[in-house]
């Protein structure tokens, strides 16, 4: 009981960064911007999230920090592919690439550095109960609010008329650009809030998870959450469920490794994007369903004279 | 030079600027006026180039890092007589030979390479510049002018095993592992006796992350030994994040490669390192001398190459007086990390009563010892 608790816990906390960025990167696609820059963006705002939240002492300070490096980047990377209409794809590979390059010179003097003492977060009162205290109640409050977060997303975007506009914009820009939206300037509010998600999920590596900076350390998790939002076809609420997967089946295989179980590890770590190819596959295979999830205009440029 | 010829050093020097432009960081030494003028013969020669290829940053603490003391030291022990360079962040595989290429048509004459990865490129490089002291660190291919060196780290994980067998209070230990290979098998198996050696009870829990660098799955790997009962943890891997980990949930952990001690002040019990300035000294003298010749260096304890360092002050009196015997012990010879009868955690007997390990012994690891649970990970 006492490790399925644990597990519970772990879980919750390694699907969190990969929730928020997954929820981030939903929102850019939504709009019908692929950013593969995710990665990039998570490595800026980890080294970001560090170095403010080690000057300012705040873990909260370092979030903020993150999210606005995330967004100063997402921002540039939205000039370049919706006013100058570079591709998509190579804009947002570069852009990880940069970010990888960046965030390891920029913080050099970082590598080795520690935070102040970390704050305990845990509910009190609900803490102590059994088994549900230390499965649900010892948590950073990113965690609680991820959850909160991934439901007002996706009120905001079917239940809202700015989440209608946002997903007409996704689905066919020109339509909505003859019906007088402004496409080029909603497309970038879009892109700059994912990349503040990516950017908050980056600080909670560097602040929260491992708190400590060192180049490289998001190590793939922008891909995985990349992968996540495909996998989740497109929908908030499936992202976060993705999230938990995702990050259950890392801590899944190394719990088991610890409880002496002969699994290969490289296995299981394989298994998340395999899921992901599977429900490609599925949902590719079906064009109702590619219709009803996929956003129409995802990584095509907008020509706004056309 | 044919315009042909021309072009084709072009396209090179083109590659190989590119390549240190891009994979790595090179940077020089500024040569200290103040250096006092070492007893060096009368006429006095040129300072002998001296190159390190790191495969990781500096940083702060870590593999690089110990590396780069060992780099200052000789710097302070040799003064003006060489002169040192270091290029970091160099990947294993084609970019290392180019790397170590350039370094020698810089006119270095002694290259150290600091990582297992670079073995095939300073073999390349050393066949086509016989004039030049190629040095390959936990390497195992030698030639006339390269050999290669490296530390019984394992010594120090019995150490560290010793300290973790009298703090653990679950009588279970935690290992967080990078690859099966016999020099981590080695570590895991030497902490776990080391332990067993005060500790008959203790139990050790293996995980691996398939990396030598994710500090946030070492967290993860960390946080999921802790979950399962274990209270000290040593890991393998080489960043801080185990013992940060060990530090949040209130358990212990050791550092590694480089003193950590300032990272959890806490959870920190002792710092597995490596006194690689030791090994360079001798190798420099050797080329000074004359007296180079191919070789394969495995300094232990006894030589001072593994230091542990840095035992916390909470830890009792009783306990380091344990770990000191041992390190006396392994000084005179009288403890021995691997010796008969051992047998391995299926029962099997690896080690017939009163053997000693040799090198080839230690070199073919492949088993836990008994106390480490579960199996080796294995490509089958």
């Amino acid at each position: 009981m006492n490790e399925l608790a644990s597990l519970i816990a772990a879980t919750l906390s390694a699907g969190t960064p990969l929730a928020i960025a997954g929820l981030g990167l939903l929102i850019n696609e939504r709009a019908g911007i692929l950013n593969l820059g995710a990665e990039g963006m998570m490595l800026i705002a980890a080294f970001a999230g560090f170095a403010f939240a080690f000057h300012s002492g705040s873990d909260w300070v370092g979030f903020a920090a993150g999210a606005g490096a995330g967004a100063l980047v997402a921002a540039c990377f939205g000039w370049l592919v919706i006013w100058l209409n570079t591709n998509q794809y190579a804009t947002g590979l570069a852009v990880s690439l940069f970010g990888g390059g960046f965030s390891a010179f920029v913080g050099v003097d970082y590598v080795g550095k520690k935070l102040s003492e970390r704050t305990d977060y845990s509910v009190p009162g609900l803490r102590d109960v059994p088994f549900l205290g230390p499965a649900l109640f010892r948590q950073h409050p990113l965690v609680y609010l991820t959850v909160a977060g991934a439901l007002a997303i996706a009120w905001f975007l079917y239940r809202t008329r700015p989440g209608l506009v946002l997903r007409a914009i996704g689905e066919a820009p020109e339509s909505a650009h003859a019906l007088g939206y402004p496409v080029r300037r909603i497309r970038l509010l879009a892109v700059v809030a994912g990349g503040a998600l990516c950017g908050l999920a980056g600080a909670y590596f560097s602040v929260v998870y491992a708190p400590l900076w060192v180049e490289g350390m998001v190590a793939g998790r922008g891909w995985i959450a990349l992968a996540l939002t495909v996998f989740a076809t497109w929908r908030p609420a499936r992202v976060l469920l993705g999230a938990y997967l995702f990050g259950g089946v890392t801590m899944l295989q190394l719990h088991l490794q610890g409880m002496g179980v002969d699994v290969a590890n490289q296995f299981m770590s394989m298994l998340p994007y395999v899921a992901t190819i599977v429900v490609l596959v599925l949902i590719s295979r079906n064009p109702a369903w590619i219709r009803l999830n996929m956003p129409a205009s995802l990584g095509k440029p907008f020509f706004p004279s056309l | 030079m044919t315009s042909r010829s021309t072009i084709k050093h072009l396209a090179l020097a083109a590659a190989v600027g590119a390549a240190s432009l891009v994979a790595c960081s090179k940077q020089e030494e500024p040569k200290k006026p103040e250096a006092p003028a070492a007893a060096a013969p009368a006429p006095k020669p040129e300072p002998l180039k001296v190159a390190f290829v790191y495969v990781g940053p500096v940083g702060d603490a870590g593999w690089t890092f110990a590396h780069d003391l060992g780099r200052k030291y000789v710097e302070g022990k040799f003064g003006d007589r060489i002169k040192t360079t270091f290029v970091e962040k160099v990947p294993e595989g084609p970019d290392a030979e180019r790397v170590i290429r350039d370094l020698v048509a810089q006119g270095n004459k002694v290259i150290f390479a600091t990582s297992f990865g670079f073995g095939d490129a300073m073999e390349k490089v050393a066949k086509d510049h016989p004039d030049v002291y190629f040095e390959h660190a936990t390497g195992y291919k030698t030639g006339p002018n390269l050999r290669v060196y490296e530390g019984r780290f394992y010594e120090d994980a019995y150490l560290a095993g010793i300290i973790a067998g009298e703090m653990t209070k679950t009588n279970i230990i935690g290992f967080v592992g990078s690859f099966p290979i016999p020099e981590v098998l080695r570590n895991i198996n030497a902490f776990t006796l080391g332990a067993q050696s005060v500790n008959p009870k203790v139990k050790t829990k293996v995980v691996w992350v398939s990396n030598w660098f994710d500090p946030p799955k070492e967290t993860e790997a960390a946080q999921s030994l802790i979950n399962q009962g274990a209270d000290v943890l040593l890991q393998n891997t080489d960043s801080t994040a185990v013992l940060q980990a060990a530090e949040k949930n209130g358990k212990y952990a050791f550092g590694w490669d480089s003193d950590m001690s300032a990272f959890a002040p806490k959870a920190h019990l002792g710092s597995c390192r490596l006194n690689w300035g030791l090994y360079y000294e001798k190798a420099i003298n050797d080329v000074l001398n004359k007296t180079w010749k191919t070789e394969t260096t495995k300094w232990g304890v006894k030589e001072g190459l593994p230091e542990f360092v840095s035992i916390a002050a909470f830890v009792p009196d009783t306990t380091k007086k344990k770990v000191e015997e041992a390190r006396e012990g392994m000084k005179t010879g009288t403890v021995a990390v691997f010796k008969g009868p051992l047998v391995d955690n299926t029962g099997k007997e690896v080690l017939a009563k009163g053997v000693v390990a040799d090198d080839k012994w230690n070199g073919a690891i492949n088993f836990y010892v008994k106390g480490v649970d579960g199996k080796v990970p294995s490509g089958k």
